[in-house]
C-alpha cells in the first residue's frame, strides 16, 4: 500500500518535472524558432525530467521520506531509464538529425543514422579501456559497464564546468576586478564606429561608381579570346579594375575595424551595466556571495577538509540548486550563440546528452560530500563502481581547469585596459 | 561623386532569414555564395536612378545598412546597435517565411529602429502587443520582405501568403515581395527584384520633402 502511494508521489514529481523542462524549452531556448520536430522537446523535457528526479532521490534519502524499499526501486528503476535514453535514444535522434540536413543521405536517413548510432557506441565502449573503473568481476551487459562510462564523460564535463565557474564567478561579481568605465569612453568609441562606417561606404561608393560607368563604356568583358586577345589583356588592364581590387582590399580590412569596434562597444555596454548593478542591493549580495564562495572554492582548490559534515550537506543542497540553474543559463546562452534554423535541433539535442551526463555524474560526485551514513544508497545502486577514482579524477581535472581559467581571464584583463588607453 | 545626395535604409530582421543574401543581391546584382554571420552593422551601396526616364531624372545613392544580431540580445548589444538607427530614411523588414516567429519578431524590430530616441533600457514595456497609432505616425516607409518562399511546400502556401498580406497590413507598410533566394535563378530574381524599386524611391522622396 504504501509502495503505491510513493510511486504515485514519485509520478506525480515527474510529471512536475517533465512539464517545467518544457516550458523551458519552449519559452527560454526555442524562443526565437519555431518547433517543427516535437521529438525533440519531449526527448529533451524527458531527460530533464529523469535528471532531476534523481537529486530529488537523493534529498528524498537524507530526509527520510518515503519507504526506503520504495526509494531503492526508483533509484534503480530511474537509473535503468536515465541510461538508456543517454546511450540508445539521444545519440541514435542526434544521428539521425543530423543526417537529415546533409541532402544527400536524405533517402536513407534510418539506415545512417544506425550507421552513426554504432560508431558512437564503438568509441563509448572503447572509452573504458584506458581507466581503471571496474573489477573484473562484472559482466558484459551489466548497468556497471554503461554507469562508468558515462559517468568518466560526465565527470569530466563537471569538473572542467565547476573549474572555469569557480575562477570566472568571483571575477565577474567581485567589484575589485571591474575596471571603470564613463560614459565619454562610449561616447568617443561610437564615434570611431561611425567614423569607420562612413569610410566603408564612401570607399563602396566610389567602387559602385567606377563600375557603373565601366559597365556603360563596355570595359567590362568577358575574357579576350584568341592569341591577340592575350597578348593586349597583359598589356593594356583597364585602369578602372585594379583600382577596384585595391579599394575592396582597403574595405575589407576597414570592415574587420568595424566589427572590432562594435564588439569592443558592446563590451564596455555590458562592463557599464555590471558597475551599475553591482551598486544596487541585489548587486551587493551577490558581491558578498562572490567573497564568500571565492574562499569555497580556494579551499576546495587546496582539498582542505571541513570541520563539519553537516554544513557540507546544506552546501550541496546549495550546490544542486545554483548547478542546475548556473547549467541552464549556460545551456542558454551556448545555444543562442551557435544555432541557426538548420542545426537548432542537433544542438538542442547535445545539450540534452550533456545536462543528462552532468547530472548522472554530479550524483557520483555529491557522495564525496554527503555525510557518511547517507552514502550507502547510492554505493548500493550504483553498485561496486571504484568511487575513489572518480574523485580523484575530478579534483584532477578540476585544477587543471581552474588554472587555466585563471591565466586565461588574467591574460584577457590584462589586454583590455590597453586597448582602450591607445587614441 | 560628392554631389550626390545620400539615403539610408536600414535592413532589420531575425538571424539567417537572408538579409545578408538580400542586400548583397541588390548592390552587387550576384547571389551571395557563402553567406555568414553579421557581426555588427555591414553596409553596402546601390546606385538608384530616380524617376528614371524622365526629365527629373537624378542619381542617388542608397545606403543599405544590414543589422545584424536577434531581437533577444543582450541590452549592451541593443544599445550599440541604436547608434545605427540615426538619420534613417527607409526600413526593410526582412522575415523568414518558414518560421513563424521571425515574423513575429518584426514588430520588436521596428520599434527597437523606431524609438531609438528613448534610453534603451533592455526591458520591453509591450510585450508582443504592438501599438498601431505609432505605425500611423510613422513616416518613414516601411518594406516587408518574405524570403525562402520556395522552400514551402505548394500546399501551405495559400495560408502563408494570407498570413503575410495582414501582417503588411498591419504596419501599414508600402508594399509586400516574396523573393525565391535560388542561386540557379538569377534572371527570374532581377525581375521580381524591380518592384522593391519604387519603396526605394519612396524614402528618396521623403527625403526630398523633408
Amino acid at each position: 500500500m504504501s509502495f503505491l502511494i510513493d510511486s504515485s508521489i514519485m509520478i506525480t514529481s515527474q510529471v512536475l518535472f517533465f512539464g517545467f523542462g518544457w516550458l523551458f524549452f519552449m519559452h527560454q531556448l526555442f524562443k526565437d524558432y519555431e518547433v517543427r520536430q516535437y521529438v525533440v522537446q519531449v526527448i529533451f523535457s524527458v531527460t530533464f525530467a529523469f535528471s532531476c528526479t534523481m537529486f530529488e532521490l537523493i534529498i528524498f534519502e537524507i530526509l527520510g521520506v518515503l519507504n526506503s524499499s520504495s526509494r531503492y526501486f526508483h533509484w534503480k528503476m530511474n537509473l535503468c531509464i536515465i541510461l538508456l535514453i543517454l546511450v540508445f535514444m539521444v545519440p541514435f535522434y542526434i544521428g539521425y538529425f543530423i543526417v537529415s540536413n546533409i541532402r544527400l543521405l536524405h533517402k536513407q536517413r534510418l539506415l545512417f543514422s544506425c550507421l552513426l548510432w554504432l560508431t558512437f557506441m564503438y568509441f563509448f565502449w572503447k572509452l573504458g579501456d584506458p581507466f581503471p573503473i571496474l573489477s573484473p568481476k562484472h559482466g558484459i551487459l551489466s548497468i556497471e559497464q554503461l554507469i562508468s562510462r558515462v559517468g568518466v564523460i560526465g565527470v569530466t564535463l563537471v569538473a572542467l564546468l565547476s573549474g572555469f565557474g569557480a575562477v570566472n564567478c568571483p571575477y565577474t561579481y567581485m567589484s575589485y576586478f571591474l575596471r571603470n568605465v564613463t560614459d565619454i569612453d562610449i561616447l568617443a568609441l561610437e564615434r570611431r564606429l561611425l567614423q569607420t562606417m562612413d569610410m566603408i561606404i564612401s570607399k563602396k561608393k566610389r567602387m559602385a561608381m567606377t563600375r557603373r560607368t565601366m559597365f556603360q563604356k563596355g570595359e567590362i568583358h568577358n575574357k579576350p579570346s584568341g592569341f591577340w586577345g592575350m597578348i593586349k589583356s597583359v598589356t593594356t588592364s583597364a585602369p578602372g579594375s585594379e583600382n577596384l581590387t585595391l579599394i575592396q582590399q582597403e574595405v575589407d580590412a576597414l570592415e574587420e575595424l568595424s566589427r572590432q569596434l562594435f564588439l569592443e562597444t558592446a563590451d564596455l555596454y555590458a562592463t557599464k551595466e555590471r558597475i551599475e548593478y553591482s551598486k544596487t542591493f541585489k548587486g551587493k549580495y551577490f558581491n558578498f556571495l562572490g567573497y564568500f564562495f571565492s574562499i569555497y572554492c580556494v579551499w576546495k582548490i587546496f582539498m582542505v577538509k571541513f570541520w563539519s559534515q553537516h554544513i557540507s550537506f546544506i552546501l550541496v543542497g546549495i550546490i544542486i540548486v545554483t548547478s542546475i540553474r548556473g547549467l541552464l543559463i549556460t545551456l542558454t546562452k551556448f545555444f543562442y550563440a551557435i544555432s541557426s534554423s538548420k542545426s537548432s535541433n542537433v544542438i538542442v539535442l547535445l545539450l540534452a546528452q550533456i545536462m543528462g551526463m552532468y547530472f548522472v555524474s554530479s550524483v557520483l560526485l555529491i557522495r564525496m560530500s554527503m555525510p557518511l551514513e547517507y552514502r550507502t544508497i547510492i554505493t548500493e545502486v550504483l553498485g561496486e563502481l571504484q568511487f575513489n577514482f572518480y574523485h580523484r579524477w575530478f579534483d584532477v581535472i578540476f585544477l587543471v581547469s581552474a588554472l587555466s581559467s585563471i591565466l586565461f581571464l588574467y591574460l584577457a584583463h590584462k589586454q583590455a585596459p590597453e586597448k582602450h588607453m591607445t587614441p | 561623386m560628392a554631389s550626390l545626395d545620400r539615403v539610408k535604409v536600414l535592413v532589420l530582421g531575425d538571424s539567417g532569414v537572408g538579409k545578408s543574401s538580400l542586400v548583397h543581391l541588390l548592390c552587387q546584382n550576384q547571389v551571395l555564395g557563402n553567406p555568414s554571420w553579421t557581426v555588427g552593422c555591414s553596409v553596402d551601396v546601390r546606385v538608384h536612378d530616380y524617376k528614371e526616364g524622365t526629365p527629373e531624372e537624378k542619381t542617388y545613392y542608397i545606403e543599405l545598412w544590414d543589422v545584424g544580431g536577434s531581437v533577444g540580445s543582450a541590452s549592451s548589444v541593443k544599445s550599440t546597435r541604436a547608434v545605427f538607427y540615426n538619420s534613417v530614411n527607409g526600413i526593410i523588414l526582412v522575415h523568414d517565411l518558414t518560421n513563424k516567429k521571425s515574423s513575429q519578431n518584426l514588430n520588436r524590430w521596428s520599434s527597437e529602429a523606431l524609438n531609438r530616441d528613448s534610453v534603451p533600457t533592455g526591458v520591453l514595456v509591450t510585450n508582443g502587443d504592438y501599438d498601431r497609432e505609432q505605425f500611423a505616425e510613422n513616416q518613414i516607409p516601411l518594406l516587408v520582405i518574405g524570403t525562402k518562399l520556395d522552400q514551402i511546400h505548394d500546399t501551405k502556401r495559400h495560408e502563408v501568403l494570407i498570413r503575410t498580406a495582414f501582417l503588411a497590413e498591419d504596419f501599414n507598410a508600402e508594399e509586400i515581395n516574396l523573393i525565391y533566394v535560388l542561386p540557379s535563378r538569377i534572371a527570374q530574381i532581377q525581375g521580381t527584384l524591380l518592384p522593391v524599386l519604387p519603396m526605394l524611391s519612396s524614402s528618396v522622396g521623403f527625403l526630398i520633402r523633408s
